[in-house]
């Protein structure tokens, strides 16, 4: 009696994605690891200037964060810089206020390096960055870091 | 016989769980390191404290800005592009050039503090320079023109740190090995930039 021979399956063997959970995992923590979380939502526009003689901001815990630059809805906002503190557009008289609660909530042993990082946009002018300076003179908040991308070499 | 063990989870799904929780991760969360020029301000003024003593005017790097983001180098127009050679040759002052800064030794300095005396026994007697820089801009001024001189200044200074650092131990500032030997030299050349009450008077545009 003939026998039909099974035709073999010519297809190559399924390529086991057991691993693959765990090579998202690893994935995973490298993002958590690398990354912070976002804090606030920027109202204005900042596009930072740049510098070479950068330090790094260390310990992100004991820095809060001052941003002023155009609003990005300039036809409901207007197109003068304005600052932004947390979550809100703010005037400067807001900031001895934003720079005690800052200071309120964190660690008494850590208050003396509460740092204030500037987010400045770089087409703004000296007159109101120099007004929260002054503000933050008086409030006792000396530490500042103008904020700027590192590059290699300044175009002058 | 009934097998007594208990039937094997499904891990079929456990990618898609990792995945998902990957993606909320590269939403929420930035990757941006924090970088830029620190600064101290100055302490607000006080008016029971007695003003601070005079600066002699040779030891004084004025550097104004004006509303048109033009240079004021020592009283003579400047250029950003020179700016930084021209800090390097003030604070060096390697022809002892008098309208530049003094040059003082450790050992001709009348008082020194505590640091400065630690510097001292680390350094050997070197030359330490008195000299200020003040900087001063309108409130016109440009951040980004703003930003550019305070970064040459700060590149003046770290150059400076730098050539000491090689002359003294033979390696570069930021690859000295003990935190002594970086605070004897951050001592020896400080990161003294002073800013004046801005001005006004290109008007506020």
């Amino acid at each position: 009696m003939a026998k039909f021979q099974k035709k073999k399956s010519t297809s190559s063997p399924a390529i086991s994605t057991a691993s693959l959970p765990d090579i998202i995992f690893m994935l995973l923590f490298f993002f958590m690891v690398t990354t912070t979380m976002r804090e606030t939502t920027l109202f204005v526009k900042i596009v930072s200037p740049e510098a070479t003689e950068v330090q790094k901001l260390e310990k992100k815990a004991l820095v809060s964060y001052i941003y002023i630059g155009t609003p990005l809805q300039a036809n409901v906002y207007g197109s003068e810089p304005r600052i932004q503190l947390n979550d809100a557009f703010s005037n400067i008289s807001d900031i001895s206020e934003f720079v005690a609660a800052e200071r309120e909530s964190k660690d008494e042993a850590d208050r003396p390096f509460i740092t204030t990082s500037l987010r400045i946009d770089k087409d703004t002018k000296m007159g109101i960055v120099t007004d929260v300076k002054q503000e933050l003179r008086k409030s006792n908040a000396l530490r500042i870091n103008y904020s700027t991308r590192q590059v290699g070499n300044l175009k002058l | 016989m009934i097998s007594k063990q208990a039937p094997e989870v499904n891990a079929g799904s456990m990618a898609d769980i990792a995945f998902l929780l990957l993606i909320f991760f590269l939403v929420t969360t930035t990757m941006d390191v924090d970088k830029g020029l620190t600064r101290m301000l100055p302490p607000p003024l006080d008016p029971s404290t007695p003003p601070p003593p005079e600066i002699k005017n040779r030891n004084v790097f004025s550097v104004l800005i004006n509303s048109r983001d033009q240079l004021l180098v020592k009283n003579a127009p400047g250029n950003i592009e020179t700016l930084r050679e021209q800090t390097k040759e003030f604070l060096l002052n390697p022809n002892n050039d008098p309208s530049l800064s003094e040059q003082p030794l450790f050992s001709e300095r009348s008082s020194l503090s505590e640091k400065e005396r630690l510097a001292y026994e680390i350094l050997g007697d070197i030359r330490v320079s008195r000299g200020v820089i003040s900087l001063q801009n309108d409130r016109g001024t440009s951040y980004d023109v703003y930003i550019k001189v305070q970064n040459e200044l700060a590149a003046a200074i770290n150059e400076i740190r730098n050539e000491l650092a090689v002359e003294i131990f033979g390696v570069e500032f930021d690859k000295l090995r003990s935190e002594e030997q970086m605070e004897a030299i951050r001592t020896a050349v400080p990161m003294r930039i002073s800013e004046a009450e801005p001005k006004d008077v290109g008007g506020n545009k």
